[in-house]
């Protein structure tokens, strides 16, 4: 179907079955309840698991795919998002053209950096992107404070252009909007002590991962993706052969590049606002994590690190010392504080010191990211029907 | 007139002079095999050839063009192919991958940007790449990951990836280098068929005299970055001058 594979296939089906019940899937817990905290289901963070997702799925398309790791790629998205909101300025608050021009924007930027960059290889590659991005990163906070709000940032204006809306009614404020259907318009279920909220923007962010996984899906199983890995394999190999690398890893470079604009500018799409941290190196790094967690060069795994990343930052985050002290009472009173000062620093604030400990574990047991891990649960379960099925006793090894 | 003809060529490193002064005429349809003893310069004139070096002075043309200054992946789309001396193969890749790339290099030249059509709708390509890998002995191979062949199988797969280009001048750097007696012998097995079979050139450096006079109609001996002497394996053989430089040595050592 849709010109894939089967097994293709199926994988962009449960991506999608995923996307569509996140809702019922991120919120299990009913409300009110002790649990009710590790409850995701709520808009702001589906719609970054979701847009951070597709961030992840253009960058593994570079990083995957050539091995060549930028560490800039938040000065795109950042770019992106520039972009799109100078478009709810001066155009219109419709999303459409916000995320059009976030997407070329990028792509131009990319372009720029990339064909600079990819003069370099390696850790060289690396630290020219870094380079670009903190240059970015500075000049959107200082010099161009006219284009980018510097430390303030951007956000729409009563008073803006917005040439192609007619003027707001008194006392209304500019809502980012799909042809009058605004992002932020929700509509809760209740059933019993459960409440599941199903947010448009939510859903529009969704239908276009949807799509943007697809492409990839594409680009991993075309030619073009076969000789992205052949560059990451052997470029000597590849140039030897009468294939020009460059084009190729420029080409991948400007499609994650616009893969980040196109999160960019979705980000602007759900919450208008743009400040220059979005482009800070940490941000980077973030995507870089998201996709050596989730598996770099699969094509699930970066939405998974995306997914598990943001959840762990939104949910561990919130966490703080009086809930602690709620889990903890059915102890005795010193034991209570034991384990409350040994949990502390791995809560609140401190869920970076929890995330950088996952990835040490991910890193060091499963290189191949979360993917793996999947993989390695289901082939012992495979290897144990096996075994099962061998009645005289051979079993098969589960690799 | 050779396919390949280097004139003057001289090649210098720091203080070194790689190459003194180099003329070499390779003819076409010919095999054709560099000797000489270490650091002669046979691998600095084997990189002027494929663009990885640009020669002090000097030209190297190919069919009447020049290839200098020219990128390597440019050489290669004029029709010269080069292995290596360790084996260059993608291993990350399957055998059969392995065989498309070089395949798609023919068909779309150095670069084409097709990322939406899959890579099983290329038929002509996989055509071509399973075709190739029945000529070389390897279709039973063609889902392994390359890098986990043997040495010998990698060589011959390398061979075959720059045969499926159809090359007018293959290129080999050492191909027996560190290989067993009989590893060695099926390349030159099949080194021979290559050059029965097909129209092409060959251009070998070698270390192994075994090799060289079991293929070579020509033997070009370098020494100290100039070539000593051009000659038929038979004459190469009894030439003095040779044997002082070079023979001599490997003759006392077996």
């Amino acid at each position: 179907m849709f010109g894939l594979t089967k097994r293709d296939t199926k994988l962009l089906i449960i991506v999608a079955i995923l996307a569509i019940f996140a809702p019922f899937i991120l919120n299990p817990f009913p409300e009110g309840s002790a649990m009710a905290q590790f409850n995701g289901g709520y808009p702001d963070l589906m719609q970054r698991l979701v847009i951070f997702g597709i961030f992840a799925i253009g960058f593994n398309i570079l990083f995957g795919l050539t091995g060549y790791l930028s560490f800039g790629h938040a000065a795109f998205l950042g770019v992106g998002s520039y972009a799109a909101i100078w478009m709810m300025k001066l155009l219109t608050m419709n999303v459409i053209p916000a995320i059009m021009i976030s997407v070329i924007v990028a792509g131009l930027f990319s372009l720029l950096v990339g064909w600079i960059s990819l003069r370099r290889s390696g850790i060289y590659f690396s630290i020219l992107t870094l380079a670009f991005a903190q240059m970015s990163y500075s000049l959107a906070y200082s010099v161009l404070t006219p284009i980018t709000g510097g430390e303030t940032g951007l956000q729409p204006k009563v008073d803006d252009p917005r040439i192609l809306d007619g003027a707001l009614e008194a006392g209304q404020s500019p809502r980012a909007n799909l042809f009058g259907l605004e992002m932020g318009s929700s509509y809760e279920l209740n059933l019993g002590s459960w409440v599941f909220t199903f947010n448009a923007g939510y859903y529009i962010a969704a239908v276009v991962m949807l799509l943007a996984f697809y492409l990839s899906i594409r680009i991993f199983r075309s030619p073009f993706g076969m000789m992205l890995r052949a560059v990451k394999s052997n470029q000597q190999r590849l140039n030897y052969t009468g294939l020009n690398s460059k084009p190729y890893t420029l080409a991948a470079f400007v499609i994650s590049g616009m893969y980040a604009g196109l999160a960019g500018g979705l980000l602007v799409a759900m919450d208008t606002q743009v400040g220059a941290e979005r482009m800070f190196w940490t941000a980077s790094g973030e995507v870089v994590l998201m996709t050596i967690l989730g598996g770099a060069g699969t094509l699930i795994g970066p939405v998974l690190g995306a997914g598990f990343i943001k959840y762990m930052e939104n949910i561990i985050s919130k966490i703080n010392k009086s809930i602690l002290e709620q889990w903890f009472a059915f102890m005795p009173d010193g034991m209570e504080d034991f384990f409350i000062t040994i949990v502390y620093p791995f809560i609140g604030k401190g869920w970076h010191l929890t995330l950088g400990l996952m990835f040490m574990m991910v890193v060091i047991f499963l290189p191949g990211g979360l993917v793996q891990g999947g993989q390695k649960i289901a082939g012992l379960f495979r290897g144990k029907k096996a075994s099962d099925d061998a009645a005289d006793g051979k079993t098969t090894p589960a690799e | 007139m050779g396919i390949l003809e280097v004139k003057n060529v001289g090649k210098r490193f720091g203080g070194l002079q790689a190459l003194g002064d180099v003329n070499l005429s390779v003819a076409e349809n010919s095999v054709h095999a560099i000797i000489g003893p270490n650091g002669a310069g046979k691998s600095t004139l084997l990189n002027c050839l494929v663009g990885k070096l640009i020669p002090d002075t000097g030209s190297v043309s190919f069919d009447g063009q020049s290839v200098l200054g020219r990128k390597p992946y440019e050489i290669n789309q004029m029709g010269i192919s080069r292995v290596f001396q360790t084996p260059e193969i993608f291993g990350d890749l399957s055998v059969l991958e392995n065989m498309m790339i070089p395949c798609f290099a023919k068909r779309d030249g150095a670069f084409e940007l097709n990322g939406i059509s899959s890579v099983s709708s290329q038929k002509d390509i996989l055509e071509r790449a399973e075709h190739m890998l029945e000529d070389m002995n390897m279709a039973d191979k063609r889902h392994m990951t390359a890098s986990s062949m043997s040495r010998g199988d990698k060589r011959r797969l390398e061979i075959g990836m720059c045969l499926s280009q159809e090359p007018r001048l293959l290129l080999l750097d050492e191909p027996t280098a560190g290989m067993a007696r009989a590893d060695t012998n099926n390349t030159i097995d099949l080194l021979k068929q290559i050059s029965d079979e097909r129209d092409i050139t060959i251009a070998i450096i070698e270390h192994d005299m075994h090799v060289v006079f079991s293929l070579a109609e020509r033997i070009t001996v370098l020494a100290q970055g100039t070539p000593l002497v051009e000659d038929t394996p038979d004459n190469i053989k009894g030439h003095p001058k040779v044997r002082e430089a070079y023979l001599g040595e490997t003759q006392t050592a077996a």
